[in-house]
């Protein structure tokens, strides 16, 4: 488990150039291009159940899903950050993406240090620290353990059958 | 206690007496805005669309606009599918490639109304709150589901009021404003909350709202909504929208997290420097700066004042040899208007190039496009690293005064020298 740390404000184009938004749509065609001008390596190298830790207001800027959607497909355990920009945070529920805003862990967190996320139970561990998260309202958590959004609305529609 | 315009609307748009702030609502928007990522939207409920249809076709509005026209077979594929989808499935509004910005578009041909909720995938949706709209930003999934159900949940936020007193004077313009309150509040200044603008707002044109409201979310806000006065009503009647619509606005003993107070007259011309938005100073500071393209359009800036601004500043002027000036006209109607007052010709004799209405040089997507170690000065709302196609580029955010200026000289002017408003 590799943790990949960043910066206050990382925007939407540092997560995906804007460049590739009306051609890279699907899972594989974003991957190659996740991160691609904040951290070349990222691309190439995160695994599944890796985290990514930043500071203030990650994923600021467009609306563009590329950035959850990638980083769902990559595998990210959680993101982890002091805040998130709306947009950014509302997407990410509908990739069911984990997103865990804490400052406290973030500013506990130094390199190397080991991280482990529950978000059942609300809590973040760095170093062997425990740190407490709000947990997202149950009908938030719901959409999100459906498997995203559209996940979600597909069952709904087929249990209200078909109009 | 009071409401705030907040919970005002979104109380009514999810047929409640009244909400509280936090609480989260189901609401049915008014319209749902989606543009060249709707062939990616669609794509993603081909077999739902299939059985289950559009929700309701009155409320998608689809416009053609980031890529356009078609840059190469992958977008024009894009846009066919588009095409095709409008027609089988009879979306009532739909507005194809040369039209004009969404933004634009969205508020000139009456759908973003006062007291209406309009959700869009794009960040910048938040435009329609020049109008006393509540309209925020998703993501392509979430259009994607509202297509199916024709409704989505908010969260209803906390408040932000900024008191404005006064009048621009000079050189200063609303994007200076906005520049100068997104530079003292922070890029997430705003973040979660709904900006309501009180005050002297009436000297405020609804362009000037509309690059306002625009950036709002350059500050992280939900929504940033102006009250809907005699300006928004002349707007509308000289449009052609007949007045179906009934405003909302906050009580006057509404509860906000933070109130901040802007005096108009002391707003001086403004510069966002790379590569964040909140990185402002005015615009004396950088005065000499070279820049090697110079970019007036948007949906933040691209409207028949601003043009109008820029070819009175360069009127029987010529743009400076080493840099090139890129005129970007927010839709058809604009660039239409323009051309009739002789201001695109006056632009193209100084040395502009003119493009279609579209999104595309802003955010790196199409035409405009600029070389490691260059610089533009751009009247857009976004100087992000890498956001008009190159990494090694810089981009300085300003108004079309300071833009069209800069020009002439081939570097950073301070309109004040030029403008006498």
């Amino acid at each position: 488990m590799k943790v990949w740390k960043y910066d206050d404000n990382i925007n939407t184009d540092m997560l995906f150039p804007g460049k590739y938004t009306y051609t890279c749509s699907t899972a594989e065609e974003i991957r190659p291009h996740l991160l691609e001008d904040l951290d070349p390596d990222f691309a190439k190298q995160a695994q599944a159940g890796d985290i990514v830790m930043a500071g203030d207001n990650f994923g600021c800027g467009s609306s563009r899903e590329q950035p959850t959607v990638g980083l769902k497909a990559v595998g990210i355990k959680a993101v982890v950050a002091r805040s998130f920009a709306r947009i950014f945070y509302r997407s990410a529920i509908n990739q069911g993406l984990i997103l865990v805003e804490c400052p406290e862990a973030v500013d506990a967190y130094s390199d190397g240090d080991a991280v482990d996320v529950d978000p059942e139970g609300g809590v973040i561990t760095v170093a062997g620290k425990e740190f407490r998260f709000p947990k997202l309202p149950p009908q938030i958590i719901a959409i999100r353990d459906a498997g995203g959004l559209l996940a979600y609305v597909r069952k709904e529609l087929a249990r209200k059958g078909a109009r | 206690m009071g409401e705030t315009f907040a919970q005002k609307l979104l109380a009514l748009k999810s047929g409640k007496k009244s909400v509280d702030v936090s609480e989260i609502v189901t609401v049915r928007p008014d319209h749902l805005l989606t543009h060249d990522n709707t062939a990616a939207i669609i794509s993603k409920i081909g077999d739902e669309l299939g059985t289950y249809g559009v929700a309701d076709t009155d409320i998608p509005v689809i416009v053609i606009d980031h890529v356009v026209p078609a840059s190469n077979e992958k977008t024009a594929t894009n846009h066919k599918k588009i095409r095709e989808f409008v027609s089988k499935f009879g979306v009532k509004h739909f507005y194809d490639a040369g039209e004009g910005i969404c933004h634009q578009v969205l508020i000139a041909e009456g759908h973003a109304l006062p007291g209406s909720l309009i959700v869009g995938s794009d960040s910048h949706t938040c435009t329609y709150g020049a109008v006393g709209a509540f309209a925020t930003g998703i993501d392509r999934t979430e259009a994607a589901s509202i297509l199916l159900t024709g409704q989505t949940w908010l969260k209803v936020p906390q408040s932000m009021k900024i008191e404005l007193t006064g009048r621009l004077a000079g050189a200063a313009s609303a994007k200076d404003l906005i520049l100068t309150i997104i530079g003292d509040i922070s890029a997430s200044g705003a973040n979660y909350l709904s900006v309501e603008f009180h005050g002297d707002t009436a000297s405020l044109s609804m362009e000037d709202r509309m690059t306002i409201a625009n950036m709002g979310v350059e500050m992280g806000a939900k929504n940033a909504v102006f009250p809907v006065d005699d300006v928004t009503e002349e707007f509308f009647e000289q449009a052609g929208v007949g007045k179906t619509w009934k405003s909302v606005w906050a009580d006057e003993d509404a509860s906000y997290i933070r109130t901040l107070s802007y005096d108009l007259d002391k707003i001086v011309p403004t510069i966002a420097k790379p590569h964040s938005v909140d990185n402002c100073v005015p615009v004396t500071e950088l005065v000499g700066l070279k820049v090697d393209q110079c970019f007036i359009g948007t949906c933040t800036n691209g409207r028949l004042g601003d043009l109008r601004t820029a070819a009175a500043i360069l009127k029987g002027r010529k743009v400076h040899k080493d840099t090139r000036l890129l005129i970007l006209p927010a839709s058809r109607e604009i660039m239409l208007e323009a051309l009739k007052e002789g201001i695109l010709q006056t632009l193209i004799e100084s040395g502009g190039i003119v493009l279609p209405p579209g999104c595309g040089p802003c955010l790196g997507a199409h035409q405009g496009a600029l070389a490691p170690g260059e610089k533009c000065l751009s009247t857009a709302n976004r100087n992000f690293k890498g956001r008009m196609g190159c990494v090694d580029a810089e981009i300085y955010l300003a108004s079309p005064a300071t833009v069209a200026a800069s020009a002439i000289e081939g570097s950073v002017v301070d309109p004040g020298k030029v403008v006498d408003r």
